[in-house]
């Protein structure tokens, strides 16, 4: 049976830091995140300190598959390295030598792409902050992008929550489907190709950042050997009922629109195979082949390899799958899939997959991959440039820079989906259906009396003998329906703790 | 398994309005044109003024 879908996404920024001799990426990702933390008030020079990530009960080395294979590394969890929780129910975080700003729990796509937005604006405002403290002829740069052309990926992650009894093989086997060919609009767009072997003049431009980074079809890393579906099994919620299916096959996008339909149409999808409503199966013959045969092909139009022996192009998946979520939809409501946002996910994927089909460039304000494009391939032409030529691929790290007057991402007029204004209030309010309300506001109101929070707890300090830790099982309790009035009407973290009988 | 024939193609009266050719697609397209050449004007001030240094020198850590 499918569940609600609850949604949260991870982002790694890329980060230079000019104007030093000897860069050092995890030092400027801090420096980074505690010129923010202090700007935005979490931390001040009379000692109060941010509230910080509980480590307690991570498993990430347990596999969805039930087992735990030797070849597989789980991932390293960084404990010492500054973790932050933020009163909006996200964690901002240095990870793997880049800064990580995971969004809270969202209950649609629009509340993701709002978060993102959010998150975009905290890393704005942390270069600021940063800058404002480093030696003049210093300064930190972020990049919303997933790889530095020269072989090196930091990731961009989605989250979403599933039914546990769902059986991992029926995931498996449309998630590739869905993963393979929604790169026609999920792509972020990147010059040259980092397929080991293959150069720049055989895939001169292609969908995505991260395709050339994947190695197989199923399996725990995320660092190396790269799988298309991740089997993390660490639902941070009740693990009898629930699992957290980790996706780490996508790109980070500038597009508000290309996150929208990212997230919009996987939730979709994951409903389906809940229920058990595709009636097709599309199995790949090379799943990791066609990964890269679709983010190279800009033509849309070169026949995937299925197992059977039959083809089909990415398009035709991809409306196959757009085609049986409307008619799920039509059938079931949209209650377990975003309520009526699902609705805008639908119209959406089918407008974006006309526009592919008539002509990609009518969605050169939509899609990444497109904007960035038409830029480049703009600029190559007024210039006569080789597809070699440094300043092409300049322009694609600059279509990622995160410093508005430089982002190019902003000059080509993307349309967005939320506002700024909306945006701003982001950075600090929680979503208010989902359980990261209860998370943001604790922190908002009582971060005196937080020792530590993560995805599913938060422990309290209230000056008795124990520590008292609040279980946060459910992500879809501890909302404001549920838990607002209680922020109300108690003004400690004792009455809090008392009203809600822990 | 059924056979490729069966992946519907979406017909071109349900999803592809003969838009195409129309005064205010092509219209759209020449505003678009031009918001690219707008653009393009503009970029050199932007771009990072020793592209072939910028590109040599942008190296990340790998990530997740």
């Amino acid at each position: 049976m499918s569940i609600p879908k609850t949604i949260g996404i991870e982002t790694e920024y890329g980060i230079v830091h000019r104007g030093t001799e000897d860069p050092n990426p995890i030092a400027a990702s801090s420096v980074l995140i505690n010129a923010y933390l202090y700007e935005a008030g979490y931390r001040s020079e009379d000692g109060k300190d941010t509230v910080h990530w509980d480590f307690i009960n991570e498993t990430p080395g347990l596999d969805a598959r039930g087992y735990v294979s030797t070849a597989s590394m789980p991932p390293d969890v960084e404990t010492h390295l500054v973790n932050a929780v933020l009163t909006n129910g996200a964690r901002y975080y240095v990870d793997h030598a880049h800064p990580e700003i995971s969004t809270p729990e969202c209950a649609d796509a629009r509340s993701v792409v709002l978060y993102d937005r959010a998150a975009e604006l905290i890393a704005q405002r942390s270069m600021v902050a940063a800058n404002a403290i480093l030696p003049p002829d210093q300064e930190i740069v972020l990049y919303k992008n997933n790889s530095d052309g020269k072989g090196n990926s930091y990731g961009f992650h989605e989250n979403y929550l599933v039914d546990r009894t769902t059986p991992f093989g029926r995931i498996v086997t449309h998630c590739i489907s869905h993963f393979v060919t929604r790169q026609i609009f999920t792509g972020a767009g990147k010059v040259g190709s980092e397929t080991p072997g293959q150069s720049t003049d055989e895939v001169p431009y292609q969908l995505t950042q991260r395709a050339d980074f994947f190695e197989e079809e199923v399996g725990l890393e995320t660092t190396l050997k790269r799988p298309i579906i991740n089997t993390r099994d660490e639902p941070h919620a009740d693990a009898r009922k629930y699992r957290r299916l980790h996706v780490i096959v996508g790109d980070a996008n500038p597009s508000q629109i290309s996150t929208f339909l990212k997230v919009g149409t996987t939730a979709l999808v994951l409903a389906l195979i809940e229920d058990d409503a595709l009636s097709r199966e599309f199995v790949f013959a090379a799943p990791v082949a066609a990964l890269r045969q679709v983010s190279h092909d800009l033509t849309l139009a070169q026949p995937l390899e299925l197992a059977d022996g039959t083809t089909a192009t990415a398009l035709e998946i991809q409306w196959e799958l757009h085609d049986q979520s409307r008619k799920y939809v039509e059938a079931n409501g949209v209650e377990n899939v975003g309520g009526v946002v699902a609705l805008e996910v639908l119209d959406r994927w089918e407008a974006v997959l006309t526009g592919l089909e008539v002509d990609p460039m009518t969605l050169a304000t939509q899609l990444d991959w497109i904007a960035k494009y038409r830029l480049i391939g703009g600029y190559r032409e007024r210039h006569g440039l080789d597809w070699r030529d440094p300043r092409l691929k300049a322009l694609d790290i600059q279509y990622h820079d995160m410093r508005p007057e430089r982002s190019l991402a902003t000059r080509v007029g993307l349309e967005q989906i939320v506002d700024d204004v909306e945006a701003a209030r982001a950075m600090s309010e929680p979503p208010s259906n989902t359980r990261a309300f209860f998370r943001g506001k604790c922190l908002q109101l009582f971060s005196e009396a937080v020792v530590a929070a993560n995805w599913d707890s938060l422990v309290f300090d209230v000056g008795t003998d124990a520590l008292r830790r609040v279980p946060m099982m459910e992500p879809l309790r501890g909302t404001e329906a549920h838990v607002g009035n209680l922020f109300h009407e108690c003004d400690s973290a004792t009455e809090l703790l008392r009203r809600l009988g822990s | 398994m059924a056979e490729r024939e069966q992946v519907r193609k979406p017909t071109p009266v349900e999803r592809e309005p003969a838009e195409q050719a129309s005064p205010a697609a092509s219209e759209r397209s020449d505003e678009i044109k031009a918001e690219l050449d707008d653009l393009l004007n503009e970029i050199d001030e932007v771009l990072e003024s020793n592209a072939e240094d910028f590109v040599k020198s942008y190296i990340q850590k790998g990530g997740q």
